[in-house]
């Protein structure tokens, strides 16, 4: 008994030497010496920006006023928010100007991959082409398909009045179809990058399971829709989350395009958020419906988490 | 079937596109050809147009039928806006400058954090880990207000470094610098500890050098959107010899009203070629950048 015990000890104290051995604890201090650069300009740049933004959504300000300008109002900003009709109206336009385009460049991305995974001339030239949207500048876009929306002389139009349609859309300047006009830009732009993701997933795919299904007899679309999908679910996940993310956020292309018109067609909420806090002034305001935003993208995404964990397909 | 050869299903993408094809698959694929290279065409039209439109005189940008040659040729617009009132090369100087420093700043401080979380254990690091990740999904506008203040605050509105600092301290970047770390073997770090060796010189000798990878897709892509952005520069910059080529490119869109199509057309091809060329000339790594940084999903 107390030989074994010792026995025991004795290994235990081997086995803790070894151990420090093999690994020597460098101190604390260098670790935070490591991360000190970085920790600092987050903190300044991000976390500390943060908190303010959430201080003065309770807040009223302009900034020309200086920090002591600062009147605090409680919720009134968030309860000025919920009662704006334009506030209600730029959500729901956000919500089809994201959930159109990003369902739709994720679904023409994932069927660029597929053919692009297969015995298609000139797939390296093919994938470039459709890459080539998502490296450009926006500024570049937008002036290039303001000229191609031009709606008496623009190319578009030129094409439909040359196939018969008499009496086109007039694009950017129809407040029934700029939306659209800024969504077909942002599938244009997206759908390469979609497909470059999904062409990488789909190396991932095992072989053999394709053969199995097809010696079982499946047909093309069969195989796609028992193989190649589910194995491609956590990939779609991934870009309608991010997707949804970025095309809530943007009002560059906006800005650029329309400045949230004509009237208020293709005022979304990002642009809104960036009418009131460097067009109005309004830094409460604005903070606001930023941190709303937030909260709502924050929900939407942990609805989808839930709903992947039922429906994505992890190899 | 033949037997296939261990190890042959890593060759798989090639084995797949090589497959004899029966007749019916032969049909079927050349239609998907056929339309995939319309469907290209398709989206590389406004490419075309914008070059063919910056070789044009202003005049005969809208002239019907449209002309896909430009005739006459006309270098005229590229001389404009390279050396007239609104100089590219002033704009894309300072582009150069905010991504070269973001890109150095950025592989600087992001490499040494992500070191700290992905090698050495002290109390906290979870915690500030958890405070980092978390700010991942946080809307780029929220910051918007708030820095456009504190940069007042600190005397950099309005200045380059309204661009370079924030870039400088990413989340991203550490997070995607962890990442890869975490896949080199734990035992190449204990063995160079045993041996004496300073944290420092780890991470300088050993870690750095074996993720050259990571840090090149970390570079490539803090360099394209370093140099695509504005979105920031239109909010943090108002004198007209701070701005970056995007902005630089919206002083053709507003003069007087209208703008000129040859002019914008000859600028945004302009703006596009450098990050062309970074592209051509790194495809495969920026590709691999783009989907290592999609792992964070």
């Amino acid at each position: 008994m107390a030989d074994s015990r010792a026995w025991t000890l004795a290994r235990l104290g081997n086995r803790e030497r070894r151990r420090r051995r093999r690994s020597p604890e460098p101190a604390s201090w260098i670790g935070w010496a490591f991360i000190a650069p970085n920790l600092i300009g987050f903190a300044v740049f991000t976390f500390f920006p943060l908190v303010f933004s959430l201080a003065i959504s309770f807040a009223e300000w302009d900034v020309i006023s200086g920090l002591d300008g600062i009147r605090w109002v409680g919720l009134d900003n968030f309860r000025n928010l919920l009662r704006a009709d334009d506030f209600w109206s730029s959500g729901g336009r956000t919500l089809i100007y994201a959930g159109a385009s990003v369902p739709l460049t994720t679904a023409l991305g994932m069927l660029v991959a597929l053919a692009l995974n297969g015995p298609v001339p000139g797939r390296s030239l093919l994938r470039l082409i459709f890459f080539i949207p998502f490296i450009a500048n926006s500024v570049a876009i937008a002036a290039t398909w303001i000229l191609l929306y031009d709606p008496r002389y623009g190319p578009i139009n030129r094409f439909l009045m040359s196939i018969g349609i008499d009496d086109p859309p007039v694009w950017l300047a129809s407040s029934d179809w700029a939306l659209t006009a800024l969504i077909i830009m942002a599938v244009w732009s997206g759908a390469g990058y979609a497909a470059v993701i999904y062409l990488a997933a789909l190396q991932d795919v095992p072989q053999d399971l394709h053969e199995a299904a097809a010696l079982d007899g499946a047909g093309t679309f069969e195989r796609f829709k028992v193989v190649t999908f589910p194995f491609l679910t956590p990939t779609s996940f991934f870009l309608l989350v991010t997707g949804f993310i970025g095309a809530s956020q943007s009002f560059g292309m906006i800005n650029l395009m329309t400045q949230g018109g004509p009237g208020e067609a293709t005022t979304v909420l990002s642009y809104y958020v960036y009418l009131n806090g460097f067009r109005f002034y309004q830094f409460g305001y604005a903070s606001a419906v930023a941190w709303v935003m937030f909260l709502v993208i924050l929900l939407l995404t942990m609805v989808l988490w839930r709903v992947q964990r039922r429906g994505v397909f992890y190899g | 079937m033949a037997a296939r050869a261990p190890g042959a299903s890593r060759f798989r993408f090639r084995l797949r596109s090589e497959r004899v094809l029966s007749r019916e698959e032969r049909i079927r694929w050349t239609i998907v050809s056929i339309v995939m290279w319309a469907v290209a065409i398709l989206f590389l039209m406004p490419f075309v147009w914008m070059v063919v439109s910056s070789l044009k005189r202003e005049i005969d940008v809208f002239r019907l039928p449209v002309q896909w040659i430009p005739d006459p040729l006309t270098w005229s617009n590229y001389v404009e806006v390279w050396t007239g009132r609104y100089p590219l090369t002033k704009y894309i100087g300072n582009s150069l400058i905010v991504a070269i420093a973001r890109v150095v700043g950025e592989l600087f401080t992001a490499s040494l954090a992500a070191y700290a979380f992905s090698r050495l254990k002290f109390r906290g690091r979870d915690i500030i880990f958890i405070l980092y990740v978390s700010t991942l999904i946080i809307p780029h506008q929220m910051l918007l207000v708030p820095r456009f203040i504190l940069y007042r605050q600190l005397g950099i509105y309005d200045t380059l470094w309204a661009l370079i600092l924030p870039g400088i301290f990413t989340v991203f970047g550490t997070f995607l610098l962890r990442q890869f770390f975490l896949t080199i073997p734990q035992d190449l770090t204990d063995a160079a500890r045993v041996d004496g060796a300073s944290e420092l010189q780890i991470y300088w000798r050993i870690i750095l050098p074996l993720s050259k990878p990571a840090l090149a897709s970390l570079a490539i892509l803090a360099f394209v959107w370093s140099w695509n952005d504005y979105e920031t520069p239109l909010v943090m910059l108002t004198s007209e010899d701070k701005f970056t080529i995007p902005l630089g490119l919206t002083r053709y869109f507003d003069e007087s009203g209208g703008f000129s199509a040859a002019l914008i057309s000859a600028g945004a091809v302009s703006s596009l070629i450098p990050i062309f060329i970074v592209f051509l000339a790194l495809q495969r790594q920026f590709i691999q950048a783009l989907t290592r940084s999609g792992l964070k999903g």
